[in-house]
C-alpha cells in the first residue's frame, strides 16, 4: 500500500462520521429504527479502515511522517506579511495512526452501546447524528498538520460536546451543563488562539512542520525566549480547557448530565483526549519553563481531582473526577518529558475509562429499570449508597468493571500499570534532574488515592448487601449490545496488547512507535534532552515501580479495610475530619468561587454597559428624536394656524406696494423717460392699485373661498371621478399593484425588443 | 440537438444569466403571492441575488473588469439596509396589528 | 464534463431547488432554511465566476446577517409552537401566469441575445485587493453614500422596531 493510499484512507475515515451525521440529521425520522444501524455501521467501517491504516503505517512506514497539503485560500500578497495562504493538510505519523484507532474504537463501541442504552429516547436519531459529528471533529484534530485546521476542529469538538451534553436539554441541569462546558472551554481557547497568533506573527505559516523547522534554525517569536515560553503556555491553555485541567476543570463533572455513553466518548477518546493530544503535537515547541508549568498544572489537577473523587457518592461523579485526575497524570507526564508515557497513558486510559463509563452506564440502566419497575421515583439510580450486591445479578458488568478498576489502580498485568508506571518513573527522573521532587511525590500520592477511591466504588457498587431485596430481584444484566463493548474494552485493558513484558513498556512496540520528538527550541531554554532524561529514567525505573506497587497496594488495602471488612469506619473519619470532608465533597468550592468572582463580575460589567446604553446612548438618540419632533411640531402648528402665511403675505404685499409707489413717482417726472415707459408704469401702478384694492376691500377670504377652494374642489372632483373609473383595479393590495407594474415592465420589454 | 447538448456541456455567460433569470422569476412569484410580509421579503432577497449573479457574470465574461463586482457589493450593502428596515417595519406592524399578512393591514396608524 | 461544469450544475440546481422551496413551501420556517441553501448556492456560483471576495461577503452578510434577521422576524412574528406557521397565498393563478411569462421572456432574451463575450480570463485570482482599491478610488463617492445609508438605516430600524409604550 502506498503512502498516497494511506492518506486517502485517512481522509475517508475522517469524512465517514460526517457522512453519518449528514444522513442522520436530515433523514433519521425516515429511516427504519431511526438510522441507529446506519450510524453504527458507518462507525464500524471507519474503525476497520482505521485498523488497516494503523497496521500498514506501523509495519510498512514505521519511521516516516506522511503528509500532504493543498492550498485552500490565497489572499495574495498582503502588506506586512507577504504571500498569505491557508493550506488544508493532513498528516499521518504513528501517533495519529494510534489515535485514529483509539478514537474510532471507542466511538464505534459507544455507538453500539447506545443502541441499548438510549433505546426509546425522544431524540434517538438525532443523538446518533451528534455522535457522528463528534467523532468527525475529533478525527480532524488527530490527522491535521497545521494549527488553524486544528483550531477549527477544536471548536467543532466544543460545539458537538455542547450538543451532546445538552442532549436532554429539557432538564435545566443538562442545558446548564452544556453551556458551562461550552463557555469554560472558550476561556481556554482564547489562550490557544492567542498562542497560535503569536506563532503566526513570527512564522507566517500554520503548519507544524514549518514552524518547528524554522524554530530549529533559531527563529523564535519576536526574538525573545520569554515570548516563546508564553506562546507555549498560551497554547497549553487550550488543553487546560479541553482536557479539564486546573483551573478550568469545573465543566467536566457537570458534563455528566449528558447520556452516559456520551460521557464515555467525551472522557475516553474524544474531547478531553484532544487537549493531551494537542500538547503532544506541539511538544517540540515547548521550552523547559513551559514544560515545567505544564507538569505542575497536571500534578495539581491530579491531586485536586483525586481528593474530590474520594468524597463523591454519585457513581458518574467519581468517574468524572477520576478522569480529571488521570488527565492530570497525562499532562504531568508530558510536562516532565515522559512524552511517550503520557501518550501511552492516554491510550490505555481511553480503553479502561471508556469501559468504566459504559459499565457505570450499564449499572445505571439496570438500577433505573429496577426503580422504575418498583414505581420508585425518589431513589437516585446513580448514588452508590443505594447500590451494593450487584455482583451476582450483573456478572458481565461486574467482571469487566473489576478489570477496569484493577487497570486504573495500576495493578500489574494490566495496561494501566504499564502506563502509570512509566509516567511515575518519568516524574521521578524529572525530580532527580531538576530538583522538583514535589511532582513525583504528588504523583505517587495520587496513585494511592486512585486505587483507594476506585476500589471504594467497586466495593460499594458490586459487593456487600443490597439494601432492598425486591429491588435487587428486579435488576438484570444489560442487553448484548451493551455487554459486548464492555468485554472488548476489558480485553484491551490487558498488558499484552501494548508490551509483551508485563513489568515494563519501554521495550513494547507502543513506546517505540511514538518516540519523544526532538525539541526545536533553543538549547538554552529547552528541558533536559532525551539522552539525559533516559539516563535518569533508567535509574529511577525500578524504584518507581516498587513505590507505585506499594502505594497502589496500600490504597486497595485501605479501601477493603474501610468498606469491605469495615475495620475502619468511614463515617467516623468523615466526622472527625468534617471540614476537610466537606471541602472535598463540595469540590474545593471551585464553582462557588467562580460564581462569586467571574459570573458576578460579568454581571456587574453587563449592568454597567446596560446603564450606559440606556442612559447615555438612548438618551442621545431619544434627545435627537425629541428635538426634531419639537421643531417639526412647532413649524406645523404655525402654518396651520395661518400665522406664518399671514406674515409672509403681508411682507410680500408691502414690498409690492412700495415698488408700485416708487415706479409711479418716477412716472410723474416725464423729462427723463419716454412716454411709452410712462404709460407702462401707469398701467402697472393701476394694476397694483387695483390689486391692492381687491385684496384689501374685497377681502382675502372671498378670494380664498371662491377661487382657491373652487380650484381645489374641482381637482378633487376630477380625481374622484377618475378614481371611480379606475376603482376596479384598485384593490388596495400592494401585491396587485406590483403585478400591474410587472405587466407594464413586460409590455415595455416586448415594445422595445 | 447535438448542438444543444454541447451548449449544455460548456457553461458560459448565458447559463449564469438563465439561472439568474429563473431565480428572479421565483422571487417575483413569492413577492406576488405570499401573504406573509416576511415571505415577501425573502422573495425580494432572491430577486437581489439574481441581479447580483447577472452583475458578476457580466463582470467575468463580458467586461473583464471588476466594476460589476463593485456594483454587486453595493447591492449587498443596500440589501442589508433594506432587510433591517423592512424587518423593523414588519415588527412594528406586528405589534400594532398583530398580523404580518400584507393584505390585512391597510392603515398607516391604528 | 469537466469539474467546472459539474460544480456549476450542482450549484445552479441547488440554487433553483432551494429557491423553489422558498417560494412554494407553505411552512415559513422551512422557507427560511431553504433560503439559507439558496444563498449558499449563489455564493458557490460567485466562486465559479471568479468573485471570491463576493462569495465570502455573500456568506457573511446574507447567510450570517440577513438570514438571521429574517429568522428573527419569523420567530418574533409567529408563535411557532402554538399557532401554525403556515402562510397563505393570494392571487395564485395570475401570479403563476405572470411569473412564468416573465421567466420565459427573460430566458428567451438571454438565450437569443448575442452577448459580447471575452473568452480569456482577465480577472485576478484574488479580487479582494483590487476591489478594495476600486472602492476607495473610483467608487469612493458611492462608497461613502452607502455608508451613510447604512448608518441611517440602522438608526431608523432601531427607532422603528423599538417597543414604544402607548402614550
Amino acid at each position: 500500500m502506498s503512502q498516497e493510499t494511506l492518506l486517502t484512507l485517512s481522509v475517508v475515515i475522517l469524512f465517514l462520521p460526517l457522512l453519518s451525521f449528514v444522513l442522520l440529521i436530515f433523514f433519521n425520522k425516515r429511516l427504519p429504527k431511526q438510522g441507529d444501524w446506519l450510524g453504527t455501521g458507518i462507525a464500524f467501517v471507519a474503525l476497520a479502515l482505521a485498523i488497516v491504516v494503523f497496521f500498514t503505517k506501523l509495519t510498512q512506514f514505521p519511521n516516516e511522517t506522511i503528509q500532504a497539503s493543498a492550498e485552500w485560500v490565497s489572499f495574495g500578497n498582503v502588506p506586512g506579511i507577504g504571500q498569505l495562504t491557508l493550506d488544508l493538510g493532513i498528516m499521518l505519523d504513528n501517533m495519529a495512526a494510534v489515535m485514529l484507532v483509539v478514537v474510532m474504537l471507542v466511538s464505534s463501541l459507544v455507538h453500539l452501546f447506545s443502541i441499548g442504552y438510549m433505546h426509546g429516547d425522544v431524540r434517538y436519531g438525532r443523538y446518533f447524528s451528534y455522535l457522528g459529528i463528534f467523532t468527525f471533529s475529533m478525527l480532524g484534530i488527530v490527522i491535521t498538520n497545521n494549527f488553524w485546521m486544528m483550531y477549527v476542529f477544536w471548536e467543532l469538538v466544543g460545539l458537538s460536546s455542547y450538543l451532546l451534553i445538552g442532549h436532554w436539554f429539557e432538564k435545566k441541569s443538562a442545558s446548564d451543563a452544556s453551556k458551562k462546558a461550552f463557555i469554560v472551554n472558550r476561556v481556554g481557547d482564547i489562550g490557544f488562539f492567542t498562542g497560535i497568533m503569536i506563532l503566526y506573527a513570527t512564522f507566517h505559516t500554520f503548519s507544524f512542520d514549518s514552524i518547528f523547522g524554522t524554530m530549529q534554525s533559531g527563529t523564535i517569536p519576536f526574538g525573545s525566549e520569554t515570548w516563546l515560553t508564553a506562546a507555549g503556555i498560551l497554547i497549553f491553555c487550550g488543553a487546560i480547557g479541553k482536557s479539564a485541567q486546573f483551573p478550568l476543570h469545573v465543566w467536566l463533572p457537570d458534563a455528566m448530565e449528558g447520556p452516559t455513553p456520551v460521557s464515555a466518548l467525551i472522557h475516553a477518546a474524544t474531547m478531553v483526549a484532544a487537549g493531551v493530544y494537542m500538547v503532544a503535537r506541539t511538544f517540540a515547541m515547548m521550552t523547559g519553563d513551559a514544560l515545567m508549568f505544564i507538569a505542575y498544572i497536571g500534578a495539581i489537577t491530579a491531586f485536586i481531582a483525586a481528593t474530590i473523587a474520594i468524597a463523591q457518592n454519585d457513581i458518574k461523579k467519581v468517574l468524572a473526577y477520576s478522569t480529571v485526575s488521570q488527565l492530570g497524570y497525562m499532562v504531568m507526564g508530558l510536562g516532565v518529558g515522559a512524552y511517550s508515557a503520557g501518550f501511552f497513558h492516554l491510550t490505555t486510559h481511553a480503553m479502561f475509562k471508556a469501559g468504566l463509563f459504559l459499565g457505570s452506564g450499564s449499572v445505571i440502566h439496570a438500577m433505573h429499570h429496577a426503580l422504575h419497575h418498583a414505581g420508585d421515583h425518589h431513589t437516585d439510580p446513580q448514588d452508590i449508597r443505594n447500590m451494593g450486591g450487584l455482583k451476582s445479578k450483573m456478572p458481565v458488568t461486574y467482571w469487566t468493571f473489576l478489570i477496569y478498576t484493577l487497570a486504573i489502580s495500576g495493578v500489574p498485568l494490566t495496561s494501566g500499570f504499564l502506563s502509570k508506571d512509566e509516567i511515575l518513573a518519568g516524574s521521578l527522573a524529572y525530580g532527580s534532574l531538576t530538583g522538583h521532587y514535589l511532582i513525583p511525590i504528588i504523583g505517587f500520592f495520587v496513585a494511592g488515592l486512585t486505587a483507594f477511591y476506585m476500589f471504594r466504588l467497586l466495593i460499594l457498587t458490586f459487593w456487600g448487601e443490597h439494601k432492598d431485596h425486591h429491588r435487587l430481584e428486579a435488576i438484570h444484566e444489560s442487553p448484548r449490545t451493551m455487554t459486548i463493548p464492555l468485554i472488548v474494552f476489558a480485553v484491551l485493558s490487558f498488558f499484552a496488547f501494548y508490551s509483551f513484558n508485563p513489568f515494563g513498556a519501554t521495550d513494547g512496540w507502543f513506546m517505540n512507535a511514538v518516540p519523544r520528538p526532538v525539541s526545536s527550541v533553543p538549547a538554552t531554554t529547552a528541558a533536559a534532552g532525551i539522552e539525559e532524561f533516559n539516563e535518569a529514567l533508567h535509574y529511577s525505573h525500578t524504584s518507581a515501580m516498587l513505590l507505585s506497587l506499594l502505594v497502589a497496594g496500600t490504597g486497595i488495602l485501605v479501601a477493603f479495610a474501610t468498606y469491605y471488612w469495615k475495620k475502619i469506619s468511614a463515617d467516623n473519619i468523615a466526622t472527625t475530619l468534617a471540614p476537610v470532608h466537606k471541602f472535598f465533597l463540595n469540590k474545593w468550592y471551585f464553582d462557588e468561587l467562580y460564581q462569586a468572582t467571574f459570573v458576578k463580575g460579568t454581571d456587574g460589567i453587563a449592568a454597567a454597559y446596560r446603564w450606559f446604553d440606556e442612559k447615555i446612548i438612548d438618551g442621545i438618540v431619544n434627545g435627537t428624536a425629541r428635538w426634531t419632533k419639537a421643531v417639526t411640531l412647532g413649524t406645523k402648528n404655525n402654518w396651520e394656524e395661518g400665522n406664518i402665511g399671514a406674515i409672509i403675505y403681508l411682507v410680500v404685499s408691502g414690498v409690492i406696494s412700495i415698488y408700485a409707489g416708487w415706479v409711479t413717482g418716477n412716472a410723474i417726472w416725464p423729462e427723463e423717460i419716454t412716454v411709452l415707459l410712462a404709460i407702462w408704469n401707469g398701467l402697472i401702478a393701476l394694476g397694483v392699485a387695483g390689486l391692492t384694492f381687491f385684496l384689501f376691500y374685497v377681502g382675502v377670504g372671498g378670494f380664498d373661498n371662491r377661487i382657491v377652494d373652487g380650484m381645489v374642489n374641482l381637482t378633487a372632483y376630477a380625481a374622484g371621478f377618475f378614481g371611480l373609473l379606475t376603482r376596479k383595479v384598485q384593490t388596495g393590495k400592494v401585491q396587485t399593484y406590483i403585478a400591474w407594474v410587472l405587466l407594464g415592465v413586460m409590455v415595455f420589454f416586448l415594445w422595445f425588443r | 440537438m447535438q448542438e444543444f447538448l454541447n451548449w449544455l456541456k460548456t457553461p458560459g455567460l448565458t447559463h449564469f444569466l438563465i439561472v439568474s433569470g429563473i431565480l428572479f422569476s421565483l422571487g417575483v412569484f413569492a413577492v406576488l403571492t405570499r401573504r406573509n410580509a416576511i415571505m415577501v421579503l425573502m422573495g425580494i432577497e432572491l430577486i437581489l441575488n439574481a441581479a447580483n449573479i447577472n452583475f458578476i457574470a457580466f463582470s467575468r465574461y463580458s467586461t473583464g473588469t471588476l466594476d460589476g463586482q463593485v456594483i454587486a457589493i453595493f447591492v449587498i450593502i443596500l440589501a442589508a439596509a433594506e432587510a433591517a428596515i423592512a424587518l423593523a417595519i414588519v415588527l412594528n406592524i406586528y405589534q400594532n396589528f398583530n398580523t404580518v399578512n400584507v393584505d390585512e393591514f391597510n392603515r398607516l396608524r391604528d | 464534463m469537466d469539474l467546472f461544469t459539474i460544480i456549476f450544475y450542482a450549484f445552479a440546481l441547488l440554487a433553483l431547488g432551494a429557491g423553489s422551496v422558498v417560494v412554494f413551501s407553505k411552512n415559513i420556517v422551512h422557507a427560511a432554511f431553504a433560503l439559507l441553501f439558496a444563498f449558499f448556492a449563489v455564493a458557490g456560483l460567485y466562486v465559479l465566476l471568479m468573485a471570491d471576495f463576493l462569495a465570502i461577503t455573500q456568506l457573511l452578510i446574507y447567510v450570517g446577517g440577513i438570514l438571521v434577521l429574517v429568522i428573527f422576524g419569523v420567530m418574533l412574528t409567529n408563535t411557532v409552537i402554538s399557532v401554525d406557521v403556515k402562510t397563505g397565498t393570494v392571487q395564485s393563478m395570475p401570479a403563476v401566469l405572470l411569473s412564468a411569462a416573465l421567466a420565459g421572456m427573460l430566458v428567451g432574451m438571454f438565450w437569443s441575445t448575442d452577448w459580447k463575450v471575452t473568452t480569456q480570463q482577465t480577472l485576478p485570482e484574488a479580487t479582494g485587493n483590487e476591489l478594495g482599491t476600486m472602492l476607495l478610488t473610483s467608487y469612493v463617492l458611492p462608497f461613502e453614500i452607502a455608508s451613510v445609508v447604512l448608518l441611517v438605516a440602522l438608526v431608523g430600524a432601531a427607532m422603528i422596531a423599538r417597543r414604544e409604550k402607548k402614550a
